[in-house]
């Protein structure tokens, strides 16, 4: 098993969170967290993963048929389910923060500071 | 009595998807009562769940699952004393939300209870779940509820607070899920007894500290222990007062519970060799947190921001307690979170009917035109946060500090400190409210809150009896909690079961009784009283001195640049977050191997 696919995953975590912390627009925010949300996807699947295995449907195949681990894949789609929900929140709150003070910008919405 | 396990989550769930589906054709109160009858159908299950998790966990595996030969293919509900507590102080606080919204609104839509209703179910969730993936699903489904609940403003305010949220706790969740993934990879296991299993009789390598860190960060987040703690200010600011209640004495708790819940089945294994290094960490985390909280809600004038620093300083205190990692601390954790969050909901509460009467929960605003019942509950709440005896928080926070071992004899001047600052915070508010003293520019305390809007001419007058009634109903339960018979043996108890990882994981996945372990029920010492008492005066010391002496000495620079960190900017918040856990990171592998 390579280790290429988890350095992806750290390197989608890894540059996800660098154009949070650089971002001057929520709705490129917003994306940047998708980004790092992408990592867990690619994370989940890489561990489920074995060479040579079929999808892990048991129907039609030879028993002792190596398969994918269908835990994480399972894992994976309550992960985007999850994700999609509190994205579609965070670009509601996006557009009613536009809609009040007319900015996007992270450091010109008006906040309670102190 | 399996059967009642699974309801607090179930009961929730199905009562909002049917309001949903009904709520266009219902008239307006049938949202409360719905509400407000499974939230009080679901503490009694939590209260009744609580009573029979005396001698044994109940462990409820969903589709009758079981473990075979040790391997969990199921999902479990794993119930132990301090969950069910949990439970049940989660449901009650929704119960007394529902009631103050009944009065404290002037219009809701059924949707705000169909929300109230989805977090609800999914902290029960979060509470009992015996498995990893599961308490992460619950974290993430609380997080959504929430996220729109903060926005539920009916004042405008800046929404800048429930972005904030979202973004940081979204983050928190990641790390967490990618810990969970490292996990699972690592043991093939979600069920948190089977990951322990796996991982014991193994040193702790390298993937099982980076899970480690990664899994605690994410529930640190959520708890709002600092230097994750930034958002939690920022979305009490701008939610509504009784949503506050349900974040302060809920959410927070369970981060941190979820913190103890997963190191002690799943962790203690592999890292129970490093135990005195652990215990320094986490303490030095939880110091941090309470000093912070205190200093911080010292600065304040918005009152429920203010809330929001004292439950970050009690969460902190809360942290010590698990991070002590003896059974005693443990239980005092339990009762000191269960106490202390009944009585920040009441205080929570009564700062709603000041938002509803004056429409200002400013301090300085609300200067001398609070009423009087309202001032007699917010000051008897804040001499309970300050440690008064005989509150639950007092007798909470003495168990912990009697738990610690040696080599921690200065940690009672540190919490004591912290609950001086808390409480005096508290107190100078209900003074200067209630009382009209001191004055009314205070610039040490910043500008004013920027939600604040004008003052109709004729206020609207809600139902006091109501709203204060429920007020007052936390503050007696919180208070009284430790004279329920038995409670304290019974938390020890159960902290003992947790401790001992073996006999819990076996009897989760075989089934087999743990062994009955005697214990006293503890009470706290001599010392313990007169160190309470000393702190109740401290704080009311200390807020005469700030009323009557003004805040001018506190005009330093260190001071503005303490407040001058939370600056309401989530990237950097995102950039305290990872720097933090970056650092801790460092910490656990430098000390942890």
């Amino acid at each position: 098993m390579s280790y290429l696919p988890y350095a992806l995953a750290v390197w989608l975590l890894v540059v996800g969170l660098y154009g949070v912390v650089t971002s001057r627009h929520l709705v490129h925010l917003v994306v940047c967290l998708t980004v790092c949300q992408s990592s867990t996807y690619v994370l989940l699947l890489a561990i489920g993963y074995r060479k040579h295995a079929t999808a892990p449907i048991f129907k039609g195949i030879p028993l002792g048929t190596k398969a994918t681990d269908p835990v994480v894949q399972a894992l994976t789609l309550t992960d985007v389910v999850v994700s999609v929900a509190v994205l579609a929140l965070l670009l509601a709150v996006a557009v009613q923060v536009h809609e009040r003070e007319g900015t996007l910008d992270p450091e010109e919405i008006p906040a309670v500071r102190g | 009595m399996d059967v009642l396990v699974p309801l607090p989550v179930a009961l929730p769930l199905l009562a909002a998807a049917a309001l949903a589906a009904v709520g266009p054709f219902v008239p307006a109160w049938f949202g409360d009562f719905v509400a407000g009858l499974v939230s009080a159908a679901v503490t009694v299950v939590g209260v009744v769940l609580l009573t029979r998790t005396g001698a044994h966990d109940l462990v409820y595996w969903f589709g009758g699952w079981r473990p075979s030969h040790g391997v969990a293919l199921g999902i479990a509900f794993d119930v132990d004393g301090a969950g069910a507590a949990l439970a049940a102080l989660a449901a009650f606080l929704m119960t007394a939300t529902v009631v103050f919204s009944w009065r404290y609104f002037d219009e809701t839509g059924p949707l705000f209870y169909v929300l109230l209703l989805v977090f609800l179910g999914s902290v029960e969730g979060f509470a009992l779940s015996g498995d990893l993936f599961n308490l992460f699903v619950f974290l993430e489904l609380m997080t959504v509820a929430a996220i729109a609940l903060t926005g539920y403003g009916d004042e405008p305010g800046p929404l800048q607070g429930a972005l904030n949220f979202g973004i940081v706790n979204g983050f928190g969740a990641f790390f967490l899920l990618f810990g969970i993934g490292l996990l699972y990879g690592r043991t093939g296991a979600l069920n948190l007894a089977q990951i322990g299993q796996a991982l014991s009789g193994h040193r702790a390598d390298g993937l099982v500290l980076v899970a480690f860190l990664l899994v605690t960060a994410g529930f640190l987040v959520k708890a709002g222990v600092a230097p994750f703690h930034f958002w939690l200010a920022d979305a009490y600011a701008v939610a509504p007062a009784p949503v506050c209640v349900l974040y302060s004495g809920v959410m927070s708790d369970l981060g941190l519970h979820a913190v103890a819940k997963v190191y002690w089945p799943a962790f203690s294994g592999p890292l129970g060799t490093h135990e005195t290094a652990l215990r320094a960490i986490l303490v030095t985390l939880g110091i941090a947190s309470a000093l912070l909280g205190g200093a911080m809600a010292f600065l304040q004038r918005d009152l429920k921001r203010m809330l929001a620093f004292v439950t970050i300083g009690q969460i902190g205190i809360a942290l010590v307690g698990i991070g002590l990692l003896t059974a005693r601390s443990l239980a005092g954790t339990t009762l000191y979170v269960v106490s202390d969050g009944l009585v920040r909901g009441s205080l929570l509460l009564v700062v709603g009917v000041l938002v509803r009467r004056l429409r200002t929960g400013d301090e300085l605003r609300a200067r001398g035109r609070g009423l009087p019942a309202s001032g007699i509950v917010f000051a008897a709440g804040a001499l309970a946060i300050a440690g008064l005896p005989p509150a639950g928080s007092f007798f909470g926070r003495a168990l912990i500090v009697e738990g610690a071992t040696g080599g921690y004899r200065w940690l009672p001047i540190a919490l004591t400190v912290s609950s001086i600052l808390s409480g005096a915070a508290l107190l100078r508010a209900a003074g200067r409210i209630s009382l009209g003293w001191g004055s009314d520019e205070e610039p040490v305390l910043g500008e004013e809150h920027p939600a604040e809007e004008e003052e109709p001419p004729h206020p609207p007058r809600g139902s006091l009896v109501v709203m204060i009634g429920a007020a007052a109903a936390l503050l007696v339960v919180g208070v009284g909690l430790p004279a329920w018979p038995g409670l304290p043996g019974k938390a020890e108890a159960a902290a003992l079961r947790s401790l001992d990882r073996p006999a819990h994981a076996a009897e989760v996945l075989e089934g087999r009784p743990p062994p009955h372990e005697p214990t006293s029920a503890p009470s706290p010492s001599t010392t313990s009283i007169v160190a309470s008492l000393a702190s109740a005066a401290g704080a009311v010391g200390l807020a005469a001195l700030a009323l009557f002496g003004g805040l001018g000495v506190l005009r330093r620079a260190p001071i503005r640049r303490l407040k001058a960190l939370h600056s309401g900017i989530v990237t950097d918040y995102v950039t305290w977050l990872t720097v933090g856990t970056a650092a801790l990171g460092a910490v656990f592998v430098l000390t942890l191997r």
